[in-house]
């Protein structure tokens, strides 16, 4: 059985590359267990695969887990802090009480994490912009909006 | 022979969902509790996904105080059992509160966990209708109390003391006498040996006592959500599990002659391939191909070289286009006559306005987030199952009808849902991976593609209206005629097919008639969030408008003047349209929206009340339109009257969600078929709303002490009418036809 190595949540982890086209989305869920990350379409428009690679948002669905090469995956397993704590767009999320069925929440909070990473300060029109990949059926953007400026001003505080 | 029947679920569903005119038929069907039912022990579920669900049951003898299938209190903390599905309305953190409001139980020391599938013990576990809350408010409330007497009795034993001078409070019973405070944890014990005290014996807080309810509480499930923790059906892994996949013919009814399965069980990490028949119950198990494989990709490659030869001789061969030039050549015609109050024809010939419109609506799909999947396995003649459900023990018939499986062999594991709006109250998908781990003899997990779920929904039906009305010379609405052009499966109107008692304006404006004529249809149809008012409110609440401006009159004015005076439209039956609730909605909206006040050119506010699922409620869109018909929803003012609040957290994320469900499906939502098939196949071509176009949501509830109801669906209805409404008033264009992206309108 040919094998890759990737790097997911910052463990090397040893993976069947039998078929290179193996969307990466599949090899988290069924081979390493990572269920966080969810399939809602298949075809890059829906975002609940949302991974980041390297830091930047990637739909894991639409993504060949030979891409992966040495770049650095992470998901939501990954966002925790090492005692567990949660981050603080899980932690907005928590407080706002942003999931109504949470599918979609793993791929919302990939990339809200992605857009904070490279603007701690956005706007409803950056905001906008880095969610448009990601639909929620249950509509609850107005949350998810809110989600975002709460992370952003908790993660601002925990800098000063 | 047709081959296909639709039997069972549909009408079922129907009854229990109040679909069928529960609105005036006789009084509201609230479940009674059961007293043996009530007492009877149950055990708890627990445990990692990884390993099967069956636990033993717990003893009954000493340790935890049990007194019911809702609350369990040992030495290490209270467990509150939710019993119905969780879809994403809430239901797994709302009902708990209701327990624990009476239970007197601190929030922070409660533990929630989903209970297990038993009707013995929980009367019907289903997440429909929005009946969740006001099916179960009387017996939540029951449970909490009865374990709090217990409590109490325990304490008052302990301390010596009368109960009566005792009080509880944050998982305590508390002795104001003498300071001393009791923890609930601690007394466990002790009350499970206290007599189950008679129903009629509970003292009920009063509403204004509340402690919990009413409260911002965030969902039970929400940090294992944030962290990825497997919640959901698609999550679900047990030990030996092979993932399968299931084709059926493009076009419904359609039978597998023969299908390259050789070809197909020689592709790497496929395990087997197979035809299965089908129970011709459209309901339950279409005929397919299976494939089952080593892991989810592996079986979904294979699907894509799969080639079957399809026997089509009773498939579909729906077409949309047919039935529109269809209702087109019948509208101008009468149709059977389902309600006809007053004189219609009298009313028209002396009207001093008359107004008729043409109104139509698309089909649409549920695109629940999660597709549809089940994992189930059989071994020595018992089967069980993990799915995604919103009735799972209704799944459990149709899987026995299904695979032949007795009832008593199957065991049902709820798992949490990634959306369901409906399309999870039928269970076709988990008689799939039921037929196909009894052939196969290895645990599955079958999963559905986004494509599967496109082409084999239940879809909501697309409908026609030809409407007319009149107002008389003082500009009062005094006749309504609604010829409704629909669809019918095996026969029978499809869900939200079929116009009754209970649709509006019957019981308010004096000269009504409902005609009705049905279009054979083989694709599957059901309920869909709001089953029938999703449709009806853009009809009738758009229509209404189109009245008040031919009398040349204030929207918000007529409306009130179409209510009256206040009353149940069914006397003394909350399930009915109240008009003085109705009429508060209204102007507590309209005030709050700033109703009557000048708007810039271009834009306007638009009105809709709707009454469904005993929900008043009424909304208000701030919307404008530029030359391009690019519209923009500034804000959305919503009111409702559902009784007291359980969880204002919760109940506000449903009326955003159904604003933003509401303004998705009116802006660019359409199913359609042809030759039976369906011609969208994935979100490309079925664009639901995303973040920009979400307006700003201001919700505002009526403070009243009605028995609460449900909030999963009424606030949809008026969303589309508010909004058209909206864009008559900014433009002078009427708007008839859903999706408006019909007729030129971006967002
Ligand atoms: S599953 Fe990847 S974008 Fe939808
Ligand atoms: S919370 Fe259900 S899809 Fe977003």
């Amino acid at each position: 059985m040919a094998s890759l190595r990737v790097n997911v949540n910052g463990e090397v982890r040893e993976v069947d590359a039998s078929d290179p086209a193996t969307p990466l989305l599949w090899v988290l869920r069924d081979e390493l267990g990572l269920v966080g990350t969810k399939f809602g379409c298949g075809i890059s428009q829906c975002g609940a695969c949302t991974v980041l690679l390297d830091g930047n948002p990637v739909k894991s669905c639409s993504f060949p887990v030979s891409g992966v090469g040495d770049s650095t995956v992470t998901t939501i397993e990954g966002l925790a802090g090492s005692a567990g704590e949660l981050n603080p767009v899980q932690q907005a999320w928590v407080d706002l009480d942003v999931a109504q069925c949470g599918y979609c929440q793993s791929g919302q909070i990939m990339a809200a994490e992605a857009l904070l990473r490279s603007n701690p300060d956005p706007d409803d029109a950056a905001i906008d912009a880095a969610m448009a990949g990601n639909l929620c059926r249950c509509g609850t953007y107005v949350r998810i909006r809110e989600g975002v400026k709460t992370a952003a001003a908790s993660m601002k505080e925990g800098r000063t | 022979m047709s081959t296909l029947s639709y039997r069972g679920i549909n009408e079922t569903v129907a009854a229990v969902t109040g679909e069928r005119q529960r609105v005036v038929d006789g009084p509201l069907r609230i479940a009674k509790l059961d007293r043996r039912q009530f007492m009877k022990l149950t055990g708890l579920v627990g445990g990692g996904l990884m390993l099967s669900f069956t636990l033993p049951r717990a003893a009954a003898a000493s340790g935890p105080l049990q007194p019911n299938g809702y609350v369990r209190i040992d030495a290490d903390g209270i467990t509150l059992l939710a019993k119905n599905p969780e879809i994403g309305q809430g239901v797994k953190t709302s009902l708990p509160m209701i327990v624990a409001e009476e239970l007197d139980a601190a929030w922070d020391d409660v533990t929630v966990v989903q209970s297990p599938i038993d009707s013995a013990t929980y009367g019907m576990q289903f997440a429909g209708g929005s009946m969740s809350i006001p099916m179960n408010w009387a017996a939540l409330r029951q449970a909490g109390a009865t374990a709090r007497a217990m409590l109490v009795g325990a304490a008052a034993k302990q301390l010596g003391v009368p109960a009566e001078e005792l009080s509880t409070m944050d998982s305590h019973v508390v002795h104001k006498g003498s300071g001393r405070k009791l923890a609930y944890t601690a007394l466990a014990a002790d009350a499970a040996e206290m007599p189950v005290p008679e129903a009629a014996s509970l003292t009920l807080k009063s509403t204004g006592d509340f402690r919990l309810l009413g409260k911002r509480i965030t969902g039970v499930d929400n940090e294992a959500l944030v962290r990825g923790e497997a919640l959901f059906g698609i999550d679900v892994s047990v030990p030996g599990m092979k993932y399968a996949v299931y084709q059926k013919c493009p076009a419904i009814g359609g039978k597998a002659k023969s299908a390259n399965l050789a070809e197909i069980k020689a592709m790497p990490g496929v395990h087997d391939a197979f035809i299965l028949d089908g129970n011709d119950n459209a309901m339950d198990l279409l005929p397919g191909v299976a494939i089952i494989a080593d892991s989810t990709w592996a079986a979904i490659r294979a699907k894509r070289a799969l080639t079957v030869e399809w026997d089509e001789t009773d498939a579909s061969k729906d077409s949309w286009s047919a039935a529109v030039a269809e209702a087109e050549r019948l509208r101008g015609e009468a149709g059977e006559r389902v309600v006809d109050e007053g004189d219609v024809d009298a009313a028209f010939e002396s009207a001093a306005e008359r107004v008729s419109g043409y109104y139509t609506y698309h089909f649409v799909s549920h695109a629940q987030l999660e597709p549809q999947n089940t994992t189930a396995s059989f071994a020595d003649g018992a089967l069980e199952i993990w799915a995604p459900t919103q009735t799972p023990d209704w799944g459990m018939d149709a899987v026995a009808r299904a695979t032949g499986i007795d009832k008593s062999k199957i065991t049902l594991h709820q798992m949490r849902c990634g959306g369901g709006f409906g399309r999870r109250l039928y269970n076709d998908f988990m008689c799939e991976a039921a037929a196909i781990t009894q052939r196969a003899g290895v645990p599955v997990k079958l999963q559905w593609t986004r494509e599967d779920d496109m082409a084999y929904d239940l879809y909501r039906a697309g409908g026609f209206h030809q409407l007319e009305g009149s107002v008389d010379a003082e500009g009062k609405v005094t006749g309504w005629r609604d010829h409704f052009i629909t669809f019918a499966n095996d026969g029978r109107p499809v869900s939200g097919g079929a116009l009754g008692q209970g649709v509006f304006p019957n019981g308010l404006v004096e000269n009504v008639r409902f005609e009705q004529t049905p279009l054979d249809w083989k694709n599957r149809c059901a309920a869909w969030r709001a089953p029938g008012a999703n449709v009806f409110g853009f009809v009738v609440q758009s229509f209404l408008h189109e009245l008040a401006a031919a009398a040349g009159r204030d929207h918000l004015e007529v409306l009130l003047e179409v209510f009256g005076e206040p009353r149940w439209l069914v006397p003394d039956n909350p399930g009915t349209l109240n008009t003085e609730r109705a009429a508060n909605v209204v102007k507590l909206a309209a005030e709050k929206a700033g109703w009557g006040r000048n708007m810039p050119d271009g834009r306007a506010l638009g009105l809709a009340f709707y009454f469904s699922h005993m929900g008043h409620i009424a909304e208000v869109a701030d919307v404008s339109v530029d030359a391009d018909k690019k519209i923009k929803v500034h804000k959305v003012t919503v009111a409702a009257d559902v009784g007291p609040i359980v969880n204002l957290s919760g109940a506000e994320n449903q009326m955003q969600g159904s604003v933003v469900d509401g303004l998705s499906t009116m802006m660019g939502l359409s199913v359609t078929f042809e030759n039976g098939r369906v011609q969208q196949s994935n979100f490309d071509k079925y664009p639901l709303l995303r973040m920009a176009a979400t307006p700003k949501v201001d919700v505002h509830f009526v403070d009243s002490d009605f028995s609460p109801t449900g909030l999963g669906e009424p606030a949809l209805p008026p969303l589309a009418p508010a909004v058209c409404n909206a864009i008559y008033s900014a433009t002078g264009h009427r708007i008839r036809t859903l999706p408006i992206s019909e007729e030129g309108y971006t967002v």
